[in-house]
Formats: structure tokens, C-alpha cells, sequence
């Protein structure tokens, strides 16, 4: 609980500066409301954001899942062989530098308009980090444990779970971490593009339509929902990960 | 129970066994010494299996059970104490394991921690951990790489004596690499000078101790002496 007194008083700090410089220099409410008035806006429109959240949520989730099963199981099938790695590596490469904005469109051609568009774009963005993540925790194990298997003529199976895997934990759980981040900026994007306006619009929809009404004081109150998300998604993750290396690894274990 | 003939072995920055040939019989526990970097590593894995030579004859009874004990533990972290000893039985495929993975901890006087992780630990004990997952399936070959070298003084004399009773107890033989002439001459029945790279044989002669040692052993006249022969011939290798 410690750690948290120095940025909680750096958040209110920075808050009251907003507050006084916006009202003190009379900016335009619509170029930068002070955040008494975004607090206000945010709690009349709460049921809209509430449920924005909500979806968004749901599609940043199951677009950072798919992240979770296929970017393991993709960096499992490159570490079996360098031949497969060198081939297909550049190409998984290719698709973080791809700009999810550019391909938006094709999702929406290949999925149509909703959440199945918006969830493979959160996943498009947030599946590198877990294959390069499993890839090089897999890569990195001590050669002398492979030797002790060798020794005791493990099979490849039990190799890989009882001693790749296990070694590789904490490099996805950072991949993990990355993607959880990056699966939520993936959905908001989606859904400029991507997203259904009707029924319960997601975080990227409100946003687009409090920009075109110039409700900068909403616009602001959904980037907060989102960050509030991706800060949900990352503690989800950081979670099970400390449950499961807190025990044994050197840098999760509590402090003495 | 290990025989090697003209054993020769190079990798890229050049030749690093040349024609080596050693023989080790059962119950002999030899030590190999020699100057950094002159092949032992090398020669200790191509006994173990775990490389190949270019050229000669490498006879190991493996089928009689082989263990091999790492300068650092190597455990894995993520299992207990008693799942890293219990390691090696299980990738074989054995079931009722814990009988026979108490006795190996007993045997290194580690019976209480066996639920401990590997990070809870003191470097002697982890050391300790790593010798009974090494004895649990009864191995008659015991390949050790400098197994103590990362320990305090005090420790390692400790686990020297405990090595040298499991030696006598459980009918092993061992192959044990140290740069520690000390603990070479206490622990052995015969020691192994190497020269520098490509290791050559310079001093291989019997240790003439009582078989039963003890820390009054190392402060007697004769220890005294064997220990002096092998600084002489180490320095006649490195020249
Ligand atoms: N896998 C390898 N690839 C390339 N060179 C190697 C490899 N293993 C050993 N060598 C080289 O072979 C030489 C002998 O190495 P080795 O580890 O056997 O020495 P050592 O006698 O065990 O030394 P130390 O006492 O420092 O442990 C070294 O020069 C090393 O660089
Ligand atoms: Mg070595």
C-alpha cells in the first residue's frame, strides 16, 4: 500500500493544476475542460460509459486470449526448430509493424462490421509480444538443465512441460503483461473502424461521437474508461502471474 | 568401468583432448586436476555422453547407472526439493517415488527441507540437493564437475566428508574434477594431473591414505606429503 501514497498525490497534484490553469486562462471548455467538468459529464453519461467499458472490455479480453493461446502455442512450434524460426519469424515481425489503423478496413471486409472485426484487431496488435516473449524464454533455458534431461533420457513432451515451459514462465508472463496493454488499444482502434454504433457502442464509438459533438468533457471521461481498462487487463494478468512465480522466482518472490 | 583410448576432441578455437587414454575401474574414486581450461569439463562430458569424440574409443558402463553433478546445483526452481530429487525417477517413468527420494535426502542430511524451494536454500544445502537427486537411482558412476567450487571453505570440507562416507557406503565410483589439491587428495583413492591444452596425463598414482578419513586426516604428515607430490607435478604440467 506504500507505493501507491507517491503517485496518488502526483495524480491530485496534476489534477488541481488542470482544474486551475483551465479555468484561470479561460480555455474553451471544448478544446480542454477542467476535470470537475469532465467528472460531471463523465457521471451523467455513466450508463453510456458503463456499457462501453463493458464491451470494449469483452472484446479487448477475447482478442488478448486468442493472444494468450495462439502466441504460446505459436512460439512453442518456432522453438522446435531454427529452420521454421528463421523462415517464419520476419513475418510475425511484420505484423507489429503493420498499422492496425491501415488494416481496420480488411477486418471489417473479411468479418464485417462488429465484434468479430474488433476482437481480431486487438488480437493482430497484442499477439507479437506472447511469441516473442515464449520464443526467447524457451530459447534461454540453462544448457545444464537440458543436459540433465538429456542424461536421464527425458521425452521431448515431458521437455518441454516439465523444463522449457516452466524456465519460459516469466519471459511470457512479461509478453503477457505487453499484450494485455496492447489488446485494449487494439479494440479502441477496431471500433473506430470496426465498431457496431447501435446497441451498446463500445469506448472507441463514444469517443468518435463525442469528438464529431464536441463533447470534449465525454471524450475525455471514455480515455479514461479505456485506461481504467487496460490497467484492469494488466493487474488480471500480473495476478495469475505472481500466483504462479511468486514461490520459486527470484524476482517475484516478496520482498524479505 | 570407464575405459578411454586415444580420445581426441577439438572444437573451433583448436584441439582440446589429443589422444588421451584413461581408465577408471570400479570403486575407485579419481580426481582429475589440471590447469584451467586444459579439457576436463570436456572429458567428463564425453564419459557422460553428453559429447561426442572426434576420434578414439570412449567405453563407459552406463547401463549400470550414471550421474553427472554440475558446479552449481542446477535445480529447478520451480520444484521443490523433493521434486527435483524425485526428477530423475519420474522421467524414467517410476512410480512411488517418495521412499526412495527420502532416503537420497536423508543420506545428504537434508530430511527436513524436502518442501522447500530451491530459493529458500543456502548454497551448501542447494549443492546437497543436487547430490541426492544425483544418488536417487543408485547410480554406480558418479561424474562430478568442480561440484564445490562455489562454496565457502568450512562447507566444502564438510561436504567432502559427507561425499567420502557416501563413496564408502554406497559402493560408487567417482571421477570428481576440483582445482582444490586439498580436497582432491582427501577425497580420493587415486588423482589425475592433466597438462595444459591438449591435456596430457603428467601424474597418476594412488593415494596412500587410510580409507577411513576424517578432519584429523588432513592435518597429518602424509596428507601433507601427497598433497606436496601434486603441486609438483601440477607445475611441471603447466610448464
Ligand atoms: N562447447 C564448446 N564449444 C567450443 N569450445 C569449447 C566447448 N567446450 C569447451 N570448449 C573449449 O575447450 C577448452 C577446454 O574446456 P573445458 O571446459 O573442458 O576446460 P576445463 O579443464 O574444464 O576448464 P575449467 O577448469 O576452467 O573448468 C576451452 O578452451 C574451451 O574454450
Ligand atoms: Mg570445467
Amino acid at each position: 500500500m506504500k507505493q501507491l501514497g507517491p503517485p496518488v498525490v502526483a495524480a491530485l497534484i496534476g489534477l488541481l493544476l488542470w482544474e486551475l490553469l483551465a479555468r484561470g486562462l479561460h480555455v474553451e471548455p471544448w478544446l480542454l475542460p477542467p476535470p470537475s467538468t469532465v467528472a460531471r459529464a463523465a457521471f451523467a453519461a455513466r450508463a453510456e460509459l458503463l456499457g462501453a467499458t463493458l464491451t470494449t472490455g469483452t472484446t479487448a479480453f477475447l482478442g488478448f486470449s486468442l493472444s494468450a493461446v495462439v502466441g504460446v502455442s505459436l512460439g512453442v512450434v518456432l522453438s522446435r526448430s531454427r529452420l521454421l524460426e528463421r523462415g517464419f519469424y520476419p513475418y510475425a515481425l511484420l505484423l507489429q509493424t503493420v498499422p492496425i489503423v491501415a488494416i481496420a478496413p480488411l477486418l471489417v471486409l473479411w468479418f464485417g462490421i462488429g465484434p468479430r472485426a474488433v476482437t481480431a484487431s486487438a488480437f493482430i496488435v497484442s499477439v507479437f509480444p506472447v511469441v516473442t516473449g515464449t520464443l526467447s524464454g524457451l530459447r534461454s533455458v540453462d544448457p545444464a538443465l537440458h543436459d540433465l534431461f538429456t542424461l536421464y533420457g527425458s521425452s521431448r513432451t515431458r521437455r518441454l512441460l516439465w523444463l522449457e515451459l516452466p524456465s519460459a514462465a516469466f519471459s511470457i508472463a512479461t509478453g503477457l503483461r505487453v499484450a494485455s496493454g496492447l489488446a485494449v488499444i487494439g479494440a479502441v482502434v477496431g471500433e473506430f473502424v470496426a465498431g457496431f454504433a447501435e446497441g451498446r457502442p463500445g469506448l472507441g464509438i463514444v469517443v468518435m461521437s463525442s469528438y464529431r459533438q464536441l463533447r470534449t468533457d465525454v471524450l475525455f471521461g471514455a480515455v479514461f474508461c479505456s485506461t481504467l481498462l487496460g490497467l484492469a487487463l494488466f493487474s488480471f494478468v500480473g495476478v495469475f502471474s505472481h500466483l504462479y512465480l511468486r514461490k520459486w522466482h527470484v524476482a517475484e518472490k516478496d520482498p524479505r | 568401468m570407464i575405459e578411454l583410448t586415444g580420445v581426441r576432441r577439438s572444437f573451433a578455437d583448436g584441439v582440446v583432448l589429443d589422444g588421451l587414454d584413461l581408465r577408471v575401474d570400479a570403486g575407485e574414486f579419481v580426481s582429475l586436476v589440471g590447469p584451467s581450461g586444459c579439457g576436463k569439463s570436456t572429458l567428463l562430458r564425453l564419459v557422460a555422453g553428453l559429447d561426442r569424440a572426434d576420434g578414439g574409443e570412449v567405453v563407459v558402463a552406463r547401463e549400470e547407472g550414471l550421474a553427472y553433478v554440475f558446479q552449481d546445483a542446477h535445480l529447478l526452481p520451480w520444484r521443490t526439493v523433493e521434486g527435483n530429487v524425485a526428477l530423475p525417477l519420474e522421467l524414467a517413468g517410476e512410480r512411488d517415488v517418495s521412499p526412495r527420494v527420502g532416503a537420497a535426502l536423508t543420506a545428504v542430511e537434508l530430511a527436513g527441507v524436502g518442501h522447500k524451494y530451491p530459493a529458500e536454500l543456502s548454497g551448501g544445502m542447494r549443492m546437497r540437493a543436487s547430490i541426492a537427486r544425483a544418488l536417487v537411482k543408485k547410480p554406480r558412476l558418479l561424474l562430478m564437475d568442480e561440484p564445490f567450487a562455489a562454496l565457502d571453505e568450512l562447507t566444502r570440507q564438510r561436504l567432502d566428508e559427507r561425499l567420502r562416507t557416501l563413496f564408502l557406503e554406497q559402493g560408487l565410483t567417482v571421477v570428481f574434477v576440483t582445482h582444490s589439491i586439498a580436497e582432491a587428495t582427501f577425497l580420493s583413492t587415486r588423482v589425475v594431473v592433466l597438462s595444459s591444452r591438449p591435456a596430457r596425463i603428467v601424474h597418476d598414482a594412488p593415494v596412500d591414505l587410510p580409507a577411513e578419513r576424517n578432519a584429523v586426516t588432513r592435518g597429518t604428515p602424509a596428507f601433507a606429503r601427497v598433497t606436496a607430490d601434486l603441486v609438483a607435478a601440477l607445475e611441471e604440467g603447466e610448464a
